[in-house]
This record gives C-alpha cells, sequence and structure tokens, in this order.
C-alpha cells in the first residue's frame, strides 16, 4: 500500500491519532480558502515550520535520549542563512540556495564538532553545555550587526514567484487572490510534508532502531558493538541539519529574520514543550505538538481575555487568567505531561487503542 | 577512588601528596596579570573590585545548585527563578520602606535591607521546599526527565511571578547609604560593591565554617563523596538534600536581592539570564565542589570586568572561553569531586 | 541452640532488569565469623547490600535479631546495628581520618563524645590510624584505608558488621596484619558476616562458611569441614579459585 510506504510502516496506530493528523494535514491544505485573512494563513504556516523543527528535535530527545539547549542556534543559523543571502545577492533562487546551503554546512560542521565532543558525557553536561553554548552564539550572532542586522534582525525580498506582488491569475480561485503569498504558502506545506517523511524514514530505518537501543540501553547497545558515540553523534548532526531547513523556511515565509524569531531561548523552550506534550519518541507527537502549541499561543489567548474580562472582579484568578499569561497553563500541562503521561498525547491515544483491540 | 585498592607495603608512609592548591593560586595571577594589561592601576583597582562584587553574588548563588547536584546528582535548571523570586520581594519589602530607604542614615538603610534579605531567604526556602517536594522528588535518578522538569518549574515559576508582580521591569534603587563611591587614592571603587564583597565573603565564611567545623557540614561533604556509605553509617541523606536544597533555594533568593541592587532593576526574566552563568561556575569548579565554585565565581566576575574593559566585544565570550580554557587543563573542573 | 542473628529466605534480588539472587538461604550464628565465598559474580557482593538494604530484595525474606528488616531502609537497617564495609571501603577521601571516624560514631556530635576507651581500643587495633588522625583519609595508603573502614564499622558497639572483601588488593604483610585484628575483633563476640576470595584468609578466620554459586548458597558448614576436607575443597572451591585465577 502507497501510504504504508510513504509512512515507511509507521502508521498513527490510533483511529482518533489518524483523524487528528487527517484534520491537520487538511486544515494546513485548506487555510487560505477555509480562514480567509493573513493572521490564519501566518499561524499555519508558522504551524509547518514548527512540524519540522520540532521533528527535528525529537529525532534527538526522543529518539535518542539527548537533551539539548542548542537546536534554536541550528535554527537559527538556517533562518540566518537564507536572509543573509537573499539580502546581499537580492531576490533570486540562487541566493536562496547558496543561503540554504552554507548554513546547513555550518550546521553539519557545528553540530559534529559538539557531538564529538560533548555526547560521551552525562546527559546533565551535554544540556548544560549546549545552553552555554547557544547563548555565546546568540550573542555572537547580534554582535555582527554588519550581517546579521544586529537586535533589528534583516528584512529581505523572496525571489519573485513568492513574492506578495506576484499573481498566477488575474481572477480569484474561490475568493482567494492567486498571488505569490499563496504560492510561498503551498511550497511550504509540500516541503514539511516532504521532510516530515524523510524523517519518519529516518527514524524507522535500521539505524532509527539502533538509536532507540542506544537511548533505552546505551550500555547494552555498545556491549553488542554499536558505537554509541557515533550514533549520538550522526543523530545530532541530522537533527542539525533539518533544523537548519525549518529555519530557511521560516525565513523564506516571513521575509525577515531576528535573533527573537530564530534564536530566542523562549523558542527553545517552545519546542521542548511542544515535543513532550505532543509525545516524545514518535513523530506524529511532533506534529500535534506542534500544532496544538501554536494554536493555543495564537487563539487561546482570546479566549483567556473573555474568560479574564469574565473574573474581572477576582483579583487572583483574573491575573492568572490573563491572555499574557498562556504560557503558564502549558507550563503546567507540560509538567504534569512528563509526570503522568511521558508519552505524550500520541501516547495516551495509542495505549487507548491498543485497550480497546 | 580507583587508587584505594593499590597496597602500599610500608604501613607507616603516609603517601607524599600535597593538597591541591594551585587553583587558589589562579585568583591573584590572573588580578596581577591584568595590571599591565589595563595599565593603570586606579583603573585596575576598580576593576578589581567590581568583578570581586560579581563573583561574590555569582556565588551566593551557584554554591547551593552546586551543593545540590553533588549531594543527589540533580541538577536544578530551574535555580534561576529563586533568584527572580528574591529580587521581586526585595521589590515589594523595599517599596513599602521608600522612608527608610531614602534616609541618609545608613542604620535606616539597613533597617530596610536586611528585613529585604530576610523575607527573600524565607520566602525563597519555603518554595525551595515546595519545588523539592512536588517537582524535584518523584524523578530521582532520571536525568532526561529532571532537566526537563526542572526546566519546567522554571517556566511557571516566571508566569507566576508575573502574575504577582506584573511583566514588567521594576526599578529597585539603591539606598541612599550604598549610592556613590569611596575613592582610595586615584581608584573609585563603588560602595555598594565593598557590601557585596563583604556579605559575600560572610556567606562563604559561614559556609566554610559550617562545612569543616559541623557535624551536618561533614555529613554533607561525605554525602557529595559517596551517598550510599553515608547512608549504610545510619544517616538519611533525603533529609539532608532537603536541608540543602532549601538553605539552597534560600541563598540564591538572597543572591537574587544583591543582584537585583546591583542591576538596579528586576525583570522577571533576570533568573533565566544567569543560569548560564552559573553553570559556567559550577562546571568550572568542578561540580559538587564549594571551594571550587568559590573561585570559579571570582573567576567569571574578574574575567568578566576585566575582559569589559580590554575588549568589550570579547567580553561576551570570556565565560565561554574561560571555561573551555579551565575544562581543556582539567575536564572535570578545578576541584573534581571524587565520587564513589 | 540459640536462632540466627541474621537468617536470610529464599531471597530473589533484580537490579534493573538482571535477576542476580536466586532464592538466598543463609544463617549467620551469634558471636561467629561467617566467611562467605564464592567466585566472582556468584551474587557475593549482591548478597551484603540486599542485607543493608542498597538493594531491595524482590522477594523472599531477611530476619535480623528477630525483626524483619527486608523493607527497611539503609538507615533504619544500619539502626538496627548493622555496619556495613563495602568492597570499595566507602572512605570520604576529602575528609580527614578523623572526621571519617566522627560520621561512623552516630553517637558523637563531637570527637570528645566518643567513647576514649574504645577509641583507644581502636588505635590498638590500628596504630596508623592513631598516626594519621588529621590527616585527609584519602591520602592514605590502600591498606589503611581498609584499616580506617573497618575501624569506622567499629567504632561503637555493633551487633553484626558486614565486611566485602577486606584483603581484596593488599600486601601479604599487611593481610596479616589484617588477621591479627580480625582476631582481636573476635574475642568480643562480634558477628561477622565477611565475603571472601582469598580461601587462605579466610581459613584463618571463618567458624562457619558458605559457598555461593550462581546466585545460590550451594554449601554451609563449618570451616574446619571445609579445610579439612580436600575433595570438598576442590569440588567447591575449584569452581571457586580456578575461574577467578
Amino acid at each position: 500500500m502507497i501510504l504504508r510506504r510513504l509512512l515507511s510502516g509507521d502508521l498513527p496506530r490510533s483511529r482518533v491519532l489518524a483523524l487528528i493528523l487527517l484534520a491537520i494535514l487538511a486544515g494546513l491544505l485548506l487555510t487560505p480558502f477555509a480562514f480567509p485573512g493573513a493572521k490564519a494563513l501566518n499561524v499555519a504556516a508558522k504551524v509547518c515550520v514548527f512540524i519540522v523543527l520540532v521533528s527535528s528535535f525529537d529525532l534527538l530527545l526522543g529518539y535518542t535520549g539527548i537533551v539539548s539547549f542548542a537546536h534554536t542556534m541550528f535554527f537559527g543559523i538556517g533562518a540566518y542563512g537564507v536572509a543573509i543571502a537573499l539580502n546581499r545577492m537580492g531576490p533570486t533562487w540562487t541566493a536562496v540556495a547558496v543561503g540554504a546551503g552554507s548554513a546547513l554546512l555550518l550546521s553539519l560542521a557545528l553540530s559534529l564538532v559538539i557531538g564529538l565532543f560533548s555526547l560521551r558525557v552525562k546527559a546533565m553536561f551535554y544540556a548544560m553545555i549546549t545552553l552555554a553554548v547557544a547563548t555565546a552564539f546568540q550573542t555572537f550572532a547580534s554582535q555582527l550587526s554588519e550581517f546579521t542586522g544586529g537586535e533589528d534582525g534583516l528584512t529581505f525580498k523572496v525571489p519573485e514567484l513568492l513574492s506578495p506582488g506576484f499573481s498566477l491569475s488575474e481572477h480569484p480561485f474561490l475568493g482567494v487572490s492567486l498571488d505569490g503569498r499563496l504560492i510561498a504558502f503551498y511550497l511550504l506545506v509540500a516541503t514539511t510534508l516532504v521532510l516530515f517523511l524523510l524523517m519518519l524514514r529516518i527514524v524507522n530505518s535500521p539505524f532509527g532502531r539502533v538509536l532507540q537501543a542506544i537511548r533505552e540501553n546505551a550500555f547494552r547497545a555498545e556491549a553488542l558493538g554499536y558505537r554509541t558515540v557515533v550514533y549520538r553523534t550522526y543523530s545530532n548532526v541530522l537533527s542539525a541539519g533539518f533544523a537548519t531547513l525549518a529555519g530557511a523556511l521560516l525565513a523564506l515565509w516571513l521575509r525577515y529574520n531576528g535573533p527573537d524569531t530564530s534564536l530566542s531561548f523562549e523558542i527553545m523552550i517552545d519546542i521542548l514543550l511542544m515535543v513532550v506534550i505532543g509525545g516524545m519518541g514518535t513523530l506524529y507527537g511532533s506534529v500535534v505538538g506542534a500544532t496544538l502549541f501554536i494554536l493555543v499561543q495564537n487563539y487561546l489567548q482570546d479566549l483567556m481575555k473573555l474568560a479574564s474580562e469574565g473574573m474581572a472582579k477576582v483579583p487572583l484568578v483574573r491575573d492568572l487568567l490573563h491572555p499574557d499569561r498562556w504560557l503558564l497553563w502549558l507550563g503546567i500541562l507540560f509538567v504534569l505531561s512528563v509526570y503522568r503521561f511521558p508519552t505524550g498525547i500520541v501516547g495516551k491515544l495509542r495505549a487507548k487503542s491498543r485497550a480497546k483491540a | 577512588m580507583n587508587a584505594a585498592t593499590t597496597s602500599t607495603p610500608a604501613l607507616d608512609a603516609l603517601p607524599t601528596v600535597r593538597p591541591d592548591r594551585i587553583p587558589l593560586l589562579l585568583l591573584p595571577v590572573l588580578a596581577l596579570a591584568a595590571i599591565p594589561l589595563v595599565g593603570s592601576f586606579s583603573t585596575w583597582v576598580t576593576l578589581t573590585f567590581a568583578g570581586l562584587a560579581m563573583g561574590m553574588i555569582i556565588f551566593i548563588i551557584a554554591s547551593g545548585l552546586t551543593l545540590v547536584f553533588g549531594l543527589m546528582d540533580v541538577l536544578n535548571f530551574g535555580h534561576g527563578v529563586f533568584i527572580t523570586l528574591g529580587a521581586f520581594l526585595a521589590t515589594s519589602v523595599l517599596g513599602r520602606m521608600a522612608g527608610w530607604t531614602e534616609s541618609e542614615s545608613l542604620a535606616r538603610n539597613l533597617l530596610a535591607v536586611l528585613p529585604a534579605m530576610a523575607a527573600a531567604m524565607l520566602v525563597a526556602g519555603g518554595v525551595g521546599l515546595a519545588f523539592e517536594r512536588l517537582i524535584i522528588r518523584p524523578v530521582y535518578g532520571q536525568p532526561l526527565k529532571q532537566i526537563m522538569i526542572t526546566m519546567g518549574g522554571m517556566i511557571v515559576g516566571v508566569e507566576l511571578i508575573k502574575v504577582i508582580w506584573g511583566a514588567q521591569a521594576i526599578p529597585l534603587p539603591l539606598p541612599v547609604a550604598f549610592r556613590g563611591s569611596l575613592l582610595f587614592g586615584e581608584a573609585a571603587v563603588e560602595k555598594y560593591r565593598l557590601v557585596s564583597v563583604v556579605v559575600g565573603l560572610a556567606v562563604f565564611a559561614a559556609m566554610f565554617w559550617v562545612l569543616s567545623r559541623t557535624k551536618l557540614g561533614l555529613l554533607i561533604r561525605a554525602g557529595v563523596q559517596d551517598r550510599e556509605m553515608v547512608e549504610s553509617l545510619g544517616y538519611r541523606i533525603g533529609r539532608l538534600f532537603i536541608g540543602v536544597f532549601v538553605a539552597g533555594s534560600a541563598l540564591a533568593g538572597l543572591g537574587g536581592v544583591m543582584w537585583g541592587l546591583y542591576q538596579q532593576t528586576v525583570t522577571p526574566e533576570m533568573g533565566g539570564q544567569i543560569n548560564v552563568l552559573l553553570f559556567i561556575v559550577i562546571i568550572i569548579g568542578g561540580m559538587g565542589s564549594v571551594g571550587g565554585c568559590f573561585i570559579g565565581s571570582l573567576l567569571v566576575g574578574l574575567v568578566a570586568n576585566y575582559a569589559g574593559f580590554l575588549a568589550p566585544k570579547v567580553a561576551l565570550f570570556s565565560n565561554i572561553l574561560l571555561m573551555v580554557i579551565v575544562l581543556m587543563w582539567r575536564p572535570e573542573g578545578l576541584y573534581p569531586v571524587g565520587k564513589r | 541452640m540459640s536462632a540466627p542473628l541474621l537468617q536470610l529466605d529464599g531471597v530473589h534480588t533484580h537490579i534493573g532488569a538482571y535477576h542476580i539472587l536466586h532464592g538466598v538461604d543463609l544463617q549467620v550464628a551469634r558471636g561467629e565469623l561467617t566467611v562467605l565465598l564464592g567466585r566472582n559474580g556468584a551474587g557475593k557482593t549482591t548478597t551484603l547490600r540486599t542485607i543493608m538494604g542498597l538493594w531491595p530484595a524482590s522477594s523472599g525474606a531477611i530476619r535480623f535479631d528477630g525483626g524483619e528488616i527486608g523493607a527497611l531502609s539503609t538507615p533504619e537497617i544500619a539502626h538496627r546495628g548493622i555496619a556495613y564495609v563495602p568492597e570499595n571501603m566507602g572512605i570520604f577521601g576529602d575528609l580527614t581520618v578523623r572526621e571519617n571516624m566522627l560520621l561512623a560514631a552516630r553517637g558523637a556530635k563531637r570527637v570528645e563524645d566518643i567513647d576514649a576507651a574504645r577509641l583507644d581500643w581502636v588505635f590498638g587495633l590500628f596504630p596508623a590510624l592513631k598516626r594519621f588522625w588529621q590527616h585527609p583519609a584519602g591520602l592514605l595508603s590502600g591498606g589503611q584505608k581498609q584499616m580506617l573502614a573497618v575501624a569506622r564499622a567499629i567504632i561503637e558497639p555493633r551487633q553484626l558488621l558486614l565486611i566485602d572483601e577486606p584483603s581484596k588488593g593488599l600486601a601479604p604483610a599487611i593481610i596479616q596484619n589484617m588477621i591479627a585484628a580480625f582476631r582481636e575483633l573476635k574475642q568480643t563476640d562480634t558477628t561477622i558476616l565477611l565475603v571472601e576470595q582469598n580461601f587462605n584468609f579466610a581459613r584463618q578466620l571463618g567458624d562457619k562458611v558458605a559457598v555461593m554459586d550462581g546466585g545460590r548458597i550451594v554449601h554451609a558448614g563449618a570451616m574446619a569441614d571445609l579445610a579439612g576436607d580436600e575433595g570438598l575443597q576442590q569440588r567447591l572451591l575449584g569452581l571457586s579459585l580456578a575461574a577467578h585465577q
């Protein structure tokens, strides 16, 4: 069956999960037509970028059992690569390729070095060291303002095909104008799908199974003859590569990049929350987590605003429900996830359908 | 303790291994080396005091973190939240005592600052107790979950701080008597930096006394080296750990007050920003070593200030560079703690 | 005959996914020195650690002095009167000899609180400790560390000592010294369960002997019987020593 091959044999294994995934896919595909307006389109695009980014983080955290806080560094490298290249070389496809390509090379080299030097140490040290490196890189990026635009970031033009000015047809289709933004959006969705299926293939390959064996019992995997450091480093490099591509996609979509959009530690935290809430160790978890998180980030605030106004007379509750406090609730959900359902939403759904079967 | 199993024929001979004092020499060597680089002696004095003050505050904050790690292999990525908490508590206490902080009298200033510090330590310690129970206890011995859960605890903690104090920066002006500088010849030393050095030394002395002169302190040091043996001797390491965790949180709260006064502004993000610095310090010092943490803190403080003067661009990376250099020399930090 | 001080019945211990003890039955009589022999991996150390509560038994009963201790925590077991000298000796290297001894004396807040007569007796057994009283224990030689480890276990009277391979890695001269110390210790009617690989060391001290293999006790009896029966030695310790050498 084609579907099974596309999914590398890793089926959702839960009817509810399959429906959710289908709904996400359909939602993304139909956004321009079903939910008019720039906000909806931006949210959908962000969902796509984060599906790739969070999945790439799950390669590391969920499949290999490594906590890295340097993931946004690679995300940022991808975004800056495209941004700098387009800014300097003008809005051509060559510039996109050069930017993304050199960013990819830089990320691979960096992740290889970090991996070889520090994946031998304990999880705790790796987390600390990557945190320090990522912080240094962020400072570095904002210092090189000549290239990176510093704190202000870079605004740039994208190839004409993707720019809002480009028009495929004079006549709107189903009330939607067929401009470059629409093309950019569908290109983004398609790339996301391809990258996601590629990662799915990787984790379900023999290589992916070794990674999981290492995660479960590094000592035993070593005894079986797998060089754990080598495998961990591969995983680190792959994960960094996909994160870089996600960054490139983000920059292309936003036509802007700055430290806060791709490098900040807040994004790192967001990724961590997404992967854990969605479910570690299964890429579908990343899809669910990223989608849920970004929807909450963008729409829960509206809901909380209503609730907060309703509670205007109760001081503490009002403040707890303040729209800016959305992260509080996701944080609590995150903590509970780690305790109560470490396999996340997807794990829960799968367990449920197993119980029924 | 790998060498323990080798035998020595002569029973009475004491192996001639001297206690390791080289890291101690790093501080004066670094300070002296900076004199010709800085050029002006008075500037050097100013910078040195600034570095020591910063280092002392970092030490106050980081000491608990390194001990908690040493005792239970628990690395609290949420340690920063206690700093933020302490600093915000200080804004509340000092804000209500504006009459006292704006007074010219040192005594009145102290009567405002000391309660602020006490409140910060008390509340941070209490929250630390809850944090240990709710957040850390369920994930002992699971490093991956620990990293995530303490991070999550910090997110929730910071958000709750925003609920109480708001998300904006709050000014935390120094009490009048602490403002301005003292002149030593041509060298100007900010009064508050002197205060920080004094408080830092006091905390270090108190900690040193507890750790070396009391049975409780001996137990903590023994527990850092070999937790199982401490239990086998009949002591409950869990209680010891809770005590250290609470004390560490309280010290972070105190450090938060001092850091807030140092910066004269308090933001909800300040704890998270210092976290990286704390990790660097405890890695440099050797995870679990209080003495190493002290030297590491002062090194970081001094290097940051010298570098900030000599090469401001490099200064932003000076901590990382320092860490890399130290780890190349001693991969487990200045004072590796012998574990099991 | 009175009930044994320590009795293990069908004790199983798992460490992670590994099943180490497969139903250990062991009795340690009051006032005697019982030696636990067996090759590497037979489960000797695991038996001691299980008694001490450092690795919980997954099933079976451990009775000590009339009470069940299988479910107690390590500190509680220590308070019942069991002292433990682990294979790595568990010396606190950053602490001085004096500080190590102070921690071992649970009842003492300060060194002055330690029973002076008992301390003198310990110094008599291990004079090196007195000499290096104020030195960091990490600087002691291997033999001196072993002495400190045993001294810690006896600085206050305990009902049962669990000692894991005290002869390991020691030079013959020091082993003789250690044997003398254990002989004197036996005069005080202390009950001792000693894990050993060194049969010569064991035969000079043991009243009783138990031999382990594959996580079970495969032989238990008087040391004199085993020492006098070369055939039995061959059969039991052939598997014990040959595999080890």
